[in-house]
């Protein structure tokens, strides 16, 4: 069997894997933040928090208790990594600056987990697992939370009350996160993933002297790392760190974590707005795009164009042998279009195109599948301006599942798909403007560019990976990409709220033979179409000067 | 006013005490329950697969090493000690700052782009080494025959195998190298060589510390 035959066929069984799961899972959720029962764990962690989870919120209690617990979220991470240098367990490692400190707070807090410094050289075992990994879940389930808030906007009528928030995020840890992440973390363990608390030991060679090592907690957090769409690794390498990631199995199961739950949020989605045909095509959507990346990034790695891999025979750089090409380009595909920003290989090394592929996704908005929960939030916002460009065509007033998409409703979606554009490119457009930020790039010309584009498009998109050539522990970066991520984040969440809310308080218009029917495939493909076309006006003449002019050149 | 700031006040202390019942849970808890599991079940592999030659532990089945003769006089890389089967290059790994030629601590790949300078030249020097190397009475490496693992860095930096196709190359400079047949060490080869799981994922590969204890047995019973 060939490398390219064998990479379809895990490509196959991904997708197979992935579609057994998806009804149980999907259905599993929608119970989750319909029940109105509490577990005893729960109510003690309200007790804790002092919130009643059955008070029912309208859309400014709901942002606010997002932005209250994110900020204290992003404050508690920066005070721990201040203090590492007095924690126990922190393997000598020293307090962390204050300009890294705060870009690394706001990185987890927000499910970026951009990463400035070096994981094994920087971070102990407390701010590891009792800060970092804490934000994995955390950061995870408030973007779980948020996209059921908009679905409640859509199923609910007459009234602004979205849900609770303290409840739906709680719920989201409890009840899918934890308890999906142990069942992985142990999987990883059985595969050859480390789990200890060794810290720094040095460990015997072949040829005699020693090799050092890191111990850590490291397959609990690589579990919740990929299924939470975070992204934050323990190694510097990340996934493709063999205690990450020992084999080919534990790699297509980490590809197989970080699309599980953005995925199977469509049939949650569906049956909470009393429909999973709606589900289902916003699924369509999603599906085409990520297995219509997939297969251009395969085809442009197989094909190793540019002028290295051309002599080596193929684009192997920065790639481990036991994922191989095929493996290694599903993986890269399916972080980028989510939001976890894993690698197993170094996006850097792919060739010019491959590394376009990879920028293009995050540009996309992480919609597909997209992040826990912002994948499905994002999506939504792309079918309410897909659904109002179908009513300009036709002359209508548009409407998505019983819901009028009004001149409100159609300025918040429009002020959300306009936030990470701005960020990015505002961003960038200042760092290659400035003299010195410039200084950071490994590599010249058109990949240089392609580097700084590549972290402002990862952090604004709280993607997370990089093209990591780029030296981005600088005060400039650690402080804008710091300032990118939290804007990127929590801006687009006020207008989601806002929309939610305003769609909560209509009263539902009834169907007739003018509407447009949004579960169909007609729609599914004019929703593709929208976000294609938005995106490449938005970002073509960067991608040109990057990526396109790289790959065009080799 | 007074009454907004108490109100954020009190918003921010329910944040944080959900934060801080969350890390509890989250943090505390969930890591050392599966470390307690990982431990119990499976001890070897939650404390890094380490693997033992003759009583002594010399590495791990998941990290890569060098296999390097003493550094010289002078020198400032080592060479290649070719008694053994070698791994990945790590050329350019040291000047990056971010790995250290598998001695670890920290792991990390070249992220040289496809036209960078130091890429191309790293990949022309990795060719000629091999074939240089590996050519020996008899037996001729052309360049066409070279994978590309053979010439590349990995993404870890500790990438612990090859491709079989690389492994194939080295066999003839193995067996001369230790007065073996090449029937021997080809032997040695296919033994080691690990399929792709399950039949289709990954690649093929070959551990080169597995087969180089495997090769030093070999050689020691003559």
């Amino acid at each position: 069997m060939g490398p390219v035959l064998a990479g379809v066929l895990q490509l196959l069984a991904l997708i197979g894997a992935l579609a057994l799961v998806y009804i149980p899972l999907g259905n599993y959720m929608a119970k989750v933040y319909s029940s109105d029962k509490h577990w005893r764990v729960e109510k003690w962690i309200y007790k804790g928090i002092g919130a009643n989870p059955d008070t029912e919120m309208r859309w400014t209690a709901y942002l606010r208790g997002v932005l209250a617990f994110s900020a204290a979220g992003v404050l508690f991470l920066y005070l721990l990594q201040r203090i590492q240098g007095v924690l126990p367990m922190s393997l000598g490692f020293k307090a962390i600056d204050a300009d890294q400190a705060f870009n690394t707070a706001a990185s987890f807090v927000t499910n970026t987990n951009w990463q400035s410094y070096y994981g094994e050289q920087a971070m102990g075992h407390v701010v590891q697992t009792a800060g970092l990994a804490v934000q994995n879940f955390v950061s995870a389930a408030v973007g779980i939370a948020v996209a059921v808030a908009l679905v409640r906007g859509f199923a609910r009528s007459r009234t602004g009350e979205l849900g609770n928030f303290w409840s739906d995020m709680v719920r989201g840890v409890t009840r899918i996160l934890l308890p999906g992440a142990f069942i992985a973390a142990i999987v990883l363990v059985a595969c050859g993933a480390i789990q200890n608390f060794a810290g720094i030991h040095e460990v015997g060679q072949f040829m005699g002297s020693h090799q050092q090592w890191n111990g850590g907690a490291v397959a609990s957090t690589e579990a919740i790392k990929e299924l939470g769409t975070n992204g934050g690794g323990i190694f510097n390498a990340n996934s493709a760190h063999p205690f990450e990631n020992p084999g080919p199995f534990t790699n297509l199961f980490e590809i197989f974590l970080l699309l599980v739950i953005p995925f199977a949020l469509t049939r949650t989605f569906g049956i909470m707005v009393g429909s999973v045909k709606q589900g289902y095509a916003i699924l369509a959507a999603m599906a085409s795009i990520w297995v219509g990346f997939v297969a251009l990034m395969m085809w442009t790695e197989f094909a190793h164009h540019g002028p290295a891999f051309q002599l080596a025979h193929g684009a192997m750089e920065g790639k481990e042998v036991r994922f191989g090409v095929g493996s290694s380009s599903i993986f890269a595909v399916s972080t980028t279009l989510t939001s976890t920003g894993a690698v197993d290989s170094f996006h850097s090394s792919f060739t010019g195109l491959g590394g376009g592929i990879t920028m293009l996704g995050m540009m996309l908005g992480e919609i597909a599948p997209g992040g826990t929960g912002s994948g499905l939030y994002g999506m939504l916002i792309m079918a309410v301006i897909a659904v109002f460009i179908a009513g300009l065509m036709v002359g209508r007033t548009p409407e998505y599942l019983g819901k009028k998409i009004g001149s409100r409703e159609i300025k918040l979606a429009a002020c959300y798909i306009l936030i990470t554009p701005a960020l990015v490119l505002i961003f960038t457009a200042f760092s290659m403007a400035l003299p010195t930020p410039g200084h950071s790039m490994t590599n010249s010309g058109a990949h240089g560019f392609s580097e700084i584009l590549y972290a402002y498009t990862s952090a604004s998109n709280n993607n997370g990976s990089a093209f990591a050539g780029l030296n981005a522990d600088t005060q400039w970066f650690n402080s804008t990409t710091g300032l990118a991520m939290l804007l990127g984040r929590f801006l687009p969440m006020v207008f989601v709220l806002a929309l939610a809310g305003s769609l909560a308080e209509q009263k539902p218009v009834p169907e007739t033979a003018g509407t447009l029917r949004t579960e169909k495939p007609l729609f599914t493909g004019l929703l593709v179409g929208a976000i294609l076309i938005i995106t490449g006006l938005t970002y073509f003449p960067a991608l040109a000067l990057g990526p396109l002019a790289e790959g065009l050149a080799s | 006013m007074n009454n907004s700031v108490t109100n954020t006040a009190r918003l921010l202390g329910a944040g944080l005490r959900a934060l801080l019942v969350l890390t509890l849970v989250t943090g505390v808890i969930y890591p050392l329950v599966v470390t307690g599991i990982a431990q119990a079940l499976f001890h070897n592999k939650a404390n890094g697969s380490e693997i033992k030659a003759d009583g002594k532990v010399v590495g791990s089945s998941l990290i890569g090493q060098a296999y390097n003769l003493p550094l010289k006089k002078g020198q400032e890389t080592p060479d290649p000690d070719l008694k053994w089967f070698q791994g990945r290059p790590q050329n350019g790994l040291g000047t990056n700052s971010v790995n250290t030629q598998y001695k670890l601590i920290l792991s990390g790949a070249t992220n040289r782009s496809g036209d960078n300078k130091d890429l191309i030249a790293w990949v022309k020097a990795a060719q000629s080494a091999v074939i240089k190397d590996n050519s020996v009475s008899g037996y001729t490496v052309k360049a066409s025959e070279v994978p590309a693992d053979a010439v590349t860095s990995s993404g870890s930096g500790l990438d612990p195998d090859i491709s079989p196709q690389y492994a194939e190359i080295q066999v003839h400079r193995v067996a001369a190298k230790n007065g073996l047949s090449a029937a021997q060490v080809e032997k040695l080869v296919k033994d080691h060589t690990e399929g792709r799981t399950l039949g289709f994922m990954g690649e093929p590969r070959v551990n080169v510390l597995e087969l180089n204890i495997a090769l030093k047995s070999l050689v020691a019973k003559g």
